[in-house]
């Protein structure tokens, strides 16, 4: 059924903008990319159109912003042409994407547990004893150690890498294809945010999903992922393989690069990002 | 002194299992948490008068035979209009029925109508108002104006529309009621819904493929409930108050049964001579609604921290 040559996602010439009262806004412009089932990194400056792709792949692009593409096909089905019931069968299925700060993308009112089971629970009808227990297994996957308690949980109970590992949970716990994880690490410490890595990691290489990581750290992009995608403006200015990001030659990425402060090469003053507004132009 | 030497002293027994600061068991945080609710609604004495009003009339309603003296439909025209004595404790009508009787049976309805009005009113306020704020646009154009529509009436002139059309009973004085009551819940639940709306977890359970309606009744209902419940008591006296004046009018419990508007109704023809026929419903009217209105300041300030 599924042709391993296929490439997971194919997306091509998407584009999302906004018209306001104020005028146009080009959030992403002709974005085109194929993803296969690899680790994928998305990154740029806020506002450089990172998490609208995340959310133009899911078609959860709020009004007015509008959204057209000449190809934008998951697994070879067309996801533009799809109707609104359509999509809600490969969102949250095949398609999931966790959300940057769990303190707020989790339901102040509803357990844990009960959390994770109603991504279950819309995508087919499952028993309460049979759920929870798939529940308590998800929980022990993403390595939290008493299931039965977090199960039971509020999220102000939780601390915020027990959260993001919850919210992990509730978008594996299906099985789904394609994870898109939305800055899953930026408001976590450094410690915890690694552990969370590596649980996604994990899960991504054993059940042989597709990632695109979105992020705004270069250096972590660099060490975790396969592929990256450089974006600017809403465009996607270069694209490298994560081992070759030092032979970038795009001045954008350059300068990144070198706005980076590294512990081998000390320097004094460290470079500055020149925008050019060529770099909005087709390259 | 000694008050102060006793708020000194740590607690003890009871006490101290409800004050911990760690608790064993999510049942004991549960029994804490309601126990430190009391006592924040123990400091308004208001709010406690109006609980032991409502509670002595739900006393009166589930043991109204026991504490009634007399069956409050028996009509003994030799003792018409009596006034209070030891045999009939707040005199009879003129049908020579007992007063303190027909009020003690009369709790029951009155608690039945706003009972009913609630469970009927509230859901459809909470529907209306959470799907009007989450889906928005046209859906919440139409939803909102009609909900207006509803408002720009007056309570009891709608209530008597509705009566007139329906035709007078206990159970279309309910609908009547309940239908003039649910736009206030409406608007609570927008408001509510709307500063919910744009949370990141409802873009969550969205990216998860959760339906609109899903997301209604799963995500956003839960969050606008309480909001809901303390508009619902601070609105309890208004009910009791259409309810008694559609009674009053004739158009909402039928005779026999007793209804404290409608014994009203009775006794206005003589309310020169024998006044307490009719005062004494109309005290009982008054008092309940009181209470009520109390009760629901006092759950507000405990519910609502934005409140104080």
């Amino acid at each position: 059924m599924i042709i391993s040559d296929q490439p997971l996602l194919q997306i091509e010439n998407l584009s999302v903008r906004y018209i306001t009262p104020t005028g146009v806004v080009d959030a992403l412009r002709n974005v085109s990319f194929e993803l296969g089932r690899e680790k994928l990194g998305v990154v740029g400056e806020s506002g450089s159109g990172k998490s609208t792709l995340g959310r133009a792949i899911l078609r959860l692009i709020p009004r007015p912003g509008e959204v057209s593409a000449d190809r934008l096909a998951f697994m070879g089905q067309d996801l533009n042409g799809m109707s609104e019931t359509e999509m809600r069968r490969i969102r949250g299925k095949q398609i999931t994407m966790i959300l940057q700060d769990p303190k707020f993308s989790l339901n102040p009112v509803m357990k844990a547990g009960d959390q994770i089971l109603e991504a279950l629970s819309i995508h087919g009808h499952i028993n309460r004893r049979e759920g929870r227990m798939r529940v308590i297994e998800i929980l022990k996957a993403v390595r939290i150690r008493d299931p039965e308690r977090v199960y039971n949980a509020y999220i102000h109970e939780l601390s915020g890498g027990m959260g993001q590992r919850v919210m992990t949970a509730m978008m594996v716990v299906t099985n789904p294809m394609l994870l898109i994880a939305d800055e899953p690490t930026s408001a976590l410490d450094v410690t915890v945010r690694m552990q969370v890595l590596a649980i996604i990691d994990d899960l991504v290489t054993q059940r042989g999903m597709g990632l695109i990581f979105i992020s705004h750290d270069l250096n972590l992009v660099g060490s975790f992922c396969d592929r990256i995608l450089i974006m600017y403006g809403g465009r996607i200015v270069e694209s490298s393989r994560a081992s070759e990001l030092h032979n970038c030659k795009h001045p954008y990425t350059r300068g990144l690069l070198e706005s980076l402060p590294s512990i081998e090469h000390p320097k004094d003053v460290l470079a500055t990002l020149k925008r050019d507004p060529a770099w909005l132009m087709a390259p | 002194m000694s008050g102060n030497e006793s708020t000194l002293a740590a607690p003890v027994g009871l006490k101290a299992w409800l004050m911990t600061d760690t608790p064993g068991s999510g049942w004991q945080a549960a029994c804490g948490r309601a126990y430190r609710g009391w006592r924040a609604f123990a400091r308004n004495p208001m709010g406690v008068v109006g609980l032991a009003i409502v509670l002595i009339l739900l006393f009166c309603a589930a043991f109204a035979p026991w504490i009634a003296t007399a069956d409050p439909t028996v009509q003994d025209l030799s003792l018409r209009l009596q006034p209070s004595s030891a045999e009939h404790w707040l005199g009879t009508d003129r049908m020579g029925r007992d007063t303190f009787s027909a009020l003690v049976y009369g709790s029951r309805v009155t608690l039945y109508i706003v009972a009913l009005v609630l469970v009927i009113a509230a859901p459809i306020g909470l529907l209306v108002g959470s799907s009007a704020g989450y889906i928005g646009g046209w859906t919440d154009k139409v939803l909102m104006r009609i909900t207006d529509i509803f408002f720009s009436f007056p309570r009891l002139v709608l209530a008597l529309a509705f009566v007139a059309s329906l035709g007078p009973g206990l159970n279309n004085a309910v609908i009547a009621i309940a239908l003039t009551a649910w736009p206030a819940y409406a608007r609570v639940a927008r408001a509510e819904t709307l500063a919910v709306r744009k949370s990141d977890f409802i873009a969550a359970v969205r990216t998860q493929g959760a339906s609109n309606w899903r997301i209604i009744f799963r995500h956003v209902m839960p969050l606008s409930l309480p909001s809901v419940i303390v508009r619902a008591t601070l609105d309890m006296a208004g009910i009791i108050l259409t309810a008694a004046g559609l009674g009053f009018l004739g158009l909402g419990a039928q005779p026999p049964t007793p209804e404290w508007g409608a014994m009203i109704s009775v006794g206005r023809e003589n309310i020169l001579d024998q006044w307490w026929v009719a005062a004494v419903p109309g005290m009982a009217i008054f008092i309940v609604s009181l209470g009520f209105n109390l009760l629901g300041d006092g759950l507000r300030d405990v519910l609502d921290p934005k409140m104080t």
